[in-house]
């Protein structure tokens, strides 16, 4: 069998919904930054498939390195505001931090 | 293919295009050097801060008149972006005169250089984010200025609420930046390019399935959604302009929300409308998704929950925050209609928002370095313990409800006119069944101020005159464009036309 477009986009669709899942599911900050990761690269492999499979010009490989270096950008600081709240609260349990509620 | 010559010639042309952008990185490097440099002076950073955006703005006005598209089609110079423009550099300048004031930035820091600069950085972002015309230059800028207000959100980080509002803010704005880069992978996909101007040309000339089509726009609005907040992307809203320093709160609640509302305008302008342009202002609609109804749901929704949720909050800041979700509402209605009447509302009642919504949290600012809270009770009786301050907030609340004769009213009814004339009278009925709900809770504060028994004879609270000038700074307008408000709707007719290409 031949490996097309589809298949691609059929991973990056379950990666896609793992790491919501993840996102939602999980309590430590670190899994649900990690579930982030994942979105994002289901988005990359979106724009790679797209721009290997249809023909299209280089703005697609172009489009993902920009998803990497954000994501990179981006996971510094959360890690960093993480770390701050180890320090505040003595744990990285998001469904704990909630010092302000309705 | 474009040759090498063109793309330099277009390099060339755009960076001459590029001077208040410019001026702003110039800004970030000079106040980042200066930081380190002078150690001394505690406010020194502020004040390169806000020369660099007197620069900006000066640069931003040489633009007028300018219609461009540079950097490959990446950016948009237009009137329109030009006005959203002036709202961010406005109200950046604004916000960091405020923070000169606020004792709980200097509480825990001395010197404040980082959070000037990451000021600064922060309105780079949304310059960029309002001129983008571009999905991964919109991506691009939307973390430009996210990753900024991160930081910004806790950066009184020994504050257990104030840490916990950056890490509830890094979060929801990570995953719904996630969201929006899925998003636009599709629309990639599905019509081979992530430029504005070359998806709406494939849109008019191709037929393109409506589900994909329908999923990715929704994705992608999904990320413009969280930076106004809007409803079902608005849980982050609360807790972060609770947690946030006051300054931070207000800045949240106008700049990054005129940049939210400026790329969601020109995003269905430029991707989902034909670039015919009609003469009475109407937009020409490609294909069968109506994209109409779908922002209108999302208006109705976000004003109704933003209105009723407010009603019970005992917190100023909290009050403040739903109150900016329901203005997030009202907004929604005149994008909904999509048209050019439609826009000039959007850009009359930024300006008057930003007024009135910037006035209320100076004063909430101020009351809480003089009180340390932000309780609605600790307000009765302000009315009598600071006569002025009580006069400002309740112009501020008059404005924020929307009632005459204040600049909200009629920001309010410009915002009802574009609804109406563009036939869609049951949005009108629901936006003022909620502006009339909105009054409860305003008016609560202002009950609270002048006719709450104060039992104890509360000593009088004294301002600092500077203080009291810049509110009335705010205030005056507030009252005056309520009257006279001619130049703004001119200034705004002559902004609506987003820039599309020849």
């Amino acid at each position: 069998m031949e490996i097309g477009l589809t298949h691609y986009l059929i991973i990056s669709a379950i990666l896609f919904s793992l790491g919501m899942f993840g996102i939602v599911a999980r309590k430590h900050a670190i899994m649900v930054l990690m579930g982030l990761e994942l979105v994002l690269n289901a988005a990359n492999i979106n724009f790679i498939a797209f721009a290997r499979f249809g023909g299209m010009n280089i703005e697609g490989h172009v489009a993902a390195i920009f998803v990497i270096i954000l994501a990179a950008a981006e996971a510094a600081v959360a890690l960093a505001i993480v770390l701050n709240i180890y320090q505040n609260f003595r744990h990285v349990n998001v469904d704990e931090v909630d010092q302000m509620r309705d | 293919m474009m040759d090498l010559n063109y793309i330099t010639e277009d390099l060339i042309k755009s960076v001459g295009q590029f001077l208040p952008e410019t001026a702003l990185i110039i800004t970030f490097l000079v106040a980042m050097m200066a930081d380190i440099l002078f150690k001394r002076s505690k406010h020194l950073t502020g004040y390169i801060a806000m020369a660099g955006l007197v620069i900006a703005g000066f640069l931003l006005y040489h633009q007028t008149g300018v219609n461009f598209k540079g950097f490959a089609n990446m950016l948009v110079i237009d009137a329109f972006g030009q006005f959203m423009k002036y709202i961010v550099l406005l109200s950046s300048l604004i916000i960091i005169i405020f923070s000169f004031y606020s004792d709980e930035l200097h509480a825990a820091h001395s010197r404040l250089g980082e959070y000037y600069t990451l000021i600064i950085g922060m309105t780079f972002g949304m310059m960029l984010l309002v001129g983008s015309s571009n999905l991964i230059m919109i991506y691009l800028a939307i973390e430009t200025m996210s990753i900024s207000s991160y930081i910004l959100a806790g950066y009184t980080k020994e504050v257990k609420r104030a840490s916990e509002a950056s890490l509830k803010y890094v979060i929801f704005g990570a995953v719904s930046s996630g969201i929006m880069v899925y998003g636009i992978s599709i629309m990639f996909g599905l019509t081979g390019s992530l430029n504005l101007f070359d998806i709406n040309q494939y849109l008019a000339s191709h037929q393109v399935d409506h589900l994909p089509l329908l999923i990715s726009g929704l994705l992608i609005v999904a990320g413009f959604g969280y930076k106004i907040s809007a409803v079902p992307f608005h849980f982050w809203t609360p807790d972060v302009y609770e947690g946030a320093p006051i300054t931070i709160t207000a800045y949240l609640s106008v700049a990054s929300k005129a940049a939210g509302f400026a790329v969601m305008l020109r995003f269905f302008k430029t991707t989902f409308f034909g670039a015919d342009q009609l003469l009475d202002g109407t937009w020409h609609l490609l294909g069968s998704i109506n994209w109409h109804y779908v922002v209108a749901a999302l208006a109705i929704l976000t004003m109704t929950l933003g209105n009723l949720v407010a009603l019970w909050q005992s917190n100023m800041k909290r009050m403040l925050a739903y109150s900016s979700i329901a203005h997030a509402g009202y907004l929604l209605m005149a994008v909904s209609v999509m048209n050019d009447g439609g826009v000039s509302a959007v850009l009359i009642y930024f300006f008057f928002y930003m007024l009135m919504n910037l006035g209320a949290f100076f004063v909430v600012q101020l009351v809480s370095n003089k009180l340390h809270t932000e309780d609605i009770e600790a307000y009765s009786g302000l009315g009598y313990r600071s006569p002025l301050i009580g006069v400002a907030l309740t112009i501020f609340l008059i404005s924020l409800t929307g009632l005459p004769p204040t600049a909200g009213f009629i920001g309010k009814l410009y915002v009802f006119t574009s609804v109406i004339d563009a036939g869609y009278y049951w949005l009108a009925v629901v936006g003022v069944l909620n502006s009339v709900v909105s009054l409860y809770y305003y008016v609560k504060v202002i009950r609270n101020m002048y006719l709450r028994d104060i039992e104890s004879k509360e000593d009088k609270l004294v301002f600092s005159p500077s203080a009291i000038v810049i509110v009335f700074v705010l205030a005056v307008p507030t009252l005056i464009f309520g009257m006279y408000f001619t130049p703004i709707v001119e200034w705004a007719n002559f902004s609506m036309n987003i820039f599309i290409g020849n």
